[in-house]
């Protein structure tokens, strides 16, 4: 058995290791993506066209957004611009990336290419298993959960209203992991304040600026804070000073 | 069908150039073989948390706390993923629990 073990090349034990993390992720990018299949598909775009967005652009929330601009008149700067906007948090997640993403080679512009929310928040989270490259082992989790989405949109625009089964509310299974991967990063203590002020500050912006056009002061805020806090010195403890 | 398939295509590139943007950026300021400057060692740290933090904020964006439901199912799920996660350390479990437990809440009770 150990024989048969070391036997099976590096790129299933990668691919073994990554599926578990991203089977939350597989169930919501399926909801989701034939939710948005069926969406494009009522405003007469077809399943060519919502594959198409999904493989090519990849940028969930973005790609609903833009569902209204193909629906008025011809704008492709506005789209450019409000894609900007609506992804600027990206850049927060690259600079998280910078040294995980690291000597990964190849794969790595991929790796920048599929780098979406839900990729983020389990690559920031977890480390790769002993014996596999954080090359493979990132590479599957990101290809995983790219390729889920572009499934998801291809379903819907083939099934489109044929699904009886109810889905409403299994979005929400994007929201748990989420919340479940808060707790994991909040459990280690030096993560907690960080954590409280990613939080509150984006609650704060949200009331404060609305559901439409929150995230970029959200992030400011979370950016000003922290850069007070490493100033002050009480949020990491790079200090030592950790209670 | 609203657009041309030019004028869709063209429409899909721009939505990507911008997303591609936004994702390339930091790797791109920052190539791997220089070292970074302390600052963003300090925010490469303690960015993922606050990220995370924004991001069940983002999910939960379209939830009305003046209307009907009044976020009540929300708050009763997102209340059961998070006990349910510290309680038993289950990634699983605490997923498809609160799930399961939302889409009873919105599809059988607050309808």
């Amino acid at each position: 058995m150990e024989q048969e073990k070391k036997d099976s090349p590096v790129w299933q034990k990668a691919l073994a290791a990554a599926f578990p993390y991203t089977l939350p992720v597989l169930t919501g990018f399926l909801a989701l993506g034939t939710a948005y299949g069926v969406l494009m598909q009522t405003k007469g775009y077809g399943v060519i066209w919502s594959v198409l967005m999904s493989a090519i652009a990849f940028c969930g929330s973005m790609q609903f957004v833009a569902i209204t601009l193909l629906t008025t008149v011809f704008n492709p700067i506005q789209a450019f611009l409000l894609s900007i906007m609506v992804n600027a948090r990206h850049l927060f997640y690259g600079i998280s990336m910078l040294d995980k993403y690291k000597g990964t080679g190849k794969i790595r512009p991929f790796l920048i290419y599929w780098l979406c929310d839900e990729t983020f928040s389990i690559t920031s989270s977890v480390d790769p298993p002993s014996g596999i490259p954080k090359s493979y082992f990132y590479g599957f989790i990101s290809f995983l959960d790219y390729s889920y989405w572009v499934l998801g949109s291809f379903l819907g625009g083939v099934l489109g209203n044929l699904i009886t089964f109810n889905t409403q509310g299994l979005d929400f299974v994007l929201t748990a992991l989420f919340i479940v991967l808060f707790i994991e990063q909040v459990t280690a203590r030096e993560n907690r304040r960080p954590g409280i002020i990613g939080l509150t500050c984006t609650t704060v912006g949200l009331a404060v600026f609305g559901s439409e056009r929150f995230v970029i002061p959200s992030m400011v805020l979370i950016l000003v804070i922290l850069l007070i806090g490493r100033k002050k010195k009480c949020i990491f403890p790079q200090t030592k000073r950790s209670s | 069908m609203h657009l041309p398939a030019n004028e869709t295509f063209i429409l899909i590139l721009a939505v990507a150039l911008g997303t591609i943007i936004t994702r390339f950026t930091p790797f791109i300021l920052f190539p791997e073989h220089k070292k970074h400057p302390a600052v963003i060692a300090y925010l490469s740290k303690v960015l993922p948390p606050a990220m995370m933090g924004l991001l069940v904020v983002y999910c939960l964006k379209s939830v009305s706390l003046f209307t009907y439901p009044y976020g009540i199912p929300e708050g009763i799920a997102v209340t059961a993923v998070a006990a349910l996660h510290i309680w038993r350390r289950n990634v699983f479990l605490s997923i498809a629990g609160g799930t399961a437990l939302y889409m009873f809440l919105v599809q059988k009770v607050f309808m």
